[in-house]
């Protein structure tokens, strides 16, 4: 691109002016990249702690679950003949974190009008169900959660990975061109300069030397005219004897 | 986020923006106790031409027909998450969810009666505590 350039005061200030803009964008994405991998380091943190956890919870609710199956007799067909519309529905937001947006997921639970989901267990090991069906319910928060931490941190990772992307872009390819550009100019202007210099110089030399040798050819003419007799091109330069009559 | 794989042609997810969507549903595929335990919480949903938004894995249950409901579930616009038991995911679908790098619907590996959760075999868990540890989980 520097053969394009045309080296000129202007276009210098163009692009000294353009350097100044890349600088100060890099700069402030590269606070947005830190600002995002902090924030990114917290989510990973929390998924992994919250998921580790959430074995020993598991665990817990199936413990529930064999207690319900004890007392109430095989109910997985009720169960899944049961099954109509979800009263369980996740919500998906979005939350701003230092400038991305971030799917975060609630769980909202609607009102069984009619299901027969509630039916089940009426005629024995009512309660049992009831504290397994609720163990569940907590189990299903915290794996809402787990939910929202894995949406972030995989929107996260390809944010910060494009958003570096930028950071280096600018900082390897396009700061250190639009410095050699700006350097390219100055160097072009001072080499025209020099030229300009050089050549009124010439231009000088020149003039006093025709000027010399003019001066020379004049001199060298009035010496030939005086070795050649008294004839002098000027007459009022002779002195004439007094004329005696 | 597009993905396309040679291999399978039903490995390729519809690139559906999240920010598109509302109110969602969370979709199981697991073994019966574990599907039951979450279905009795409200989860389950069954539509007028009966399908599901769960899948009991058994031992009739062909490694096809679980490939083809998990990617059903994948590409459905209407849920958000899907649970799976840690063993199905293990046996069955763990090329699938290595691959798979969308925001929504998000996998979510789940253990089940007799599997405890191991965060080892969890693939987003692995790809977490490398990029916050630099190694696997041990």
């Amino acid at each position: 691109m520097s053969q394009q350039v045309v080296p000129s005061q202007m276009v210098q200030q163009l692009f000294e002016g353009k350097t100044k803009a890349a600088k100060k964008g890099h700069e402030l994405l590269k606070k947005k990249c830190d600002a995002l991998k902090t924030k990114f380091r917290t989510i990973m943190l929390g998924l992994l702690e919250t998921k580790k956890n959430m074995g020993a919870e598991a665990s817990d609710a199936f413990l529930l679950y064999a207690k319900a199956q004890w007392a109430a007799g095989e109910f997985h067909q009720n169960v899944k003949d049961a099954v109509k519309r979800a009263t369980i529905r996740v919500d998906m937001t979005k939350e701003n974190i230092a400038g991305v947006q971030l799917p975060i997921m609630h769980i909202r639970e609607l009102e069984d009008v009619d299901s027969n989901l509630s039916q089940i267990g009426i005629s024995r090991g009512g309660q049992a169900i009831q504290k397994c069906r609720d163990k569940f319910k907590d189990l299903l928060h915290i794996l809402v959660k787990i939910a929202s931490l894995q949406t972030s941190f995989v929107t996260l990772d390809e944010v910060i990975k494009v958003t570096n992307r930028r950071v280096n872009a600018l900082e390897y390819i396009v700061i250190p061109k639009f410095v050699e550009i700006v350097r390219y100019i100055k160097q072009e202007i001072e080499e025209i300069g020099r030229e300009e210099l050089f050549g009124l110089k010439k231009v000088l030399d020149q003039r006093r030397k025709l000027q010399e040798e003019s001066n020379k050819a004049a001199d060298k003419k009035a010496l030939e005219a005086n070795r050649e007799g008294k004839e002098s091109d000027n007459l009022l330069e002779d002195v004439d004897e007094d004329i005696l009559f | 986020f597009f993905f396309f794989s040679s291999r399978r042609r039903h490995t390729r997810f519809l690139p559906v923006s999240w920010a598109r969507r509302c109110v969602q549903e969370t979709a199981i595929i697991g073994d019966e106790d574990t599907v039951t335990g979450f279905l009795l919480t409200g989860i389950g949903e069954r539509n007028t031409k009966g399908e599901t938004n769960f899948l009991i894995v058994d031992s009739q249950t062909t490694a096809k027909q679980i490939e083809d409901t998990f990617v059903k579930y994948l590409r459905s616009p209407n849920i958000a998450i899907v649970l799976v038991s840690q063993q199905v995911a293990e046996r069955y679908l763990r090329q699938m969810i290595n691959e798979y790098d969308q925001v929504v619907p998000t996998i979510l590996e789940i253990p089940s009666k007799e599997y405890e959760y191991d965060p080892k075999k969890d693939t987003v868990m692995q790809k977490a505590n490398r990029l916050l540890y630099g190694k696997e989980i041990e």
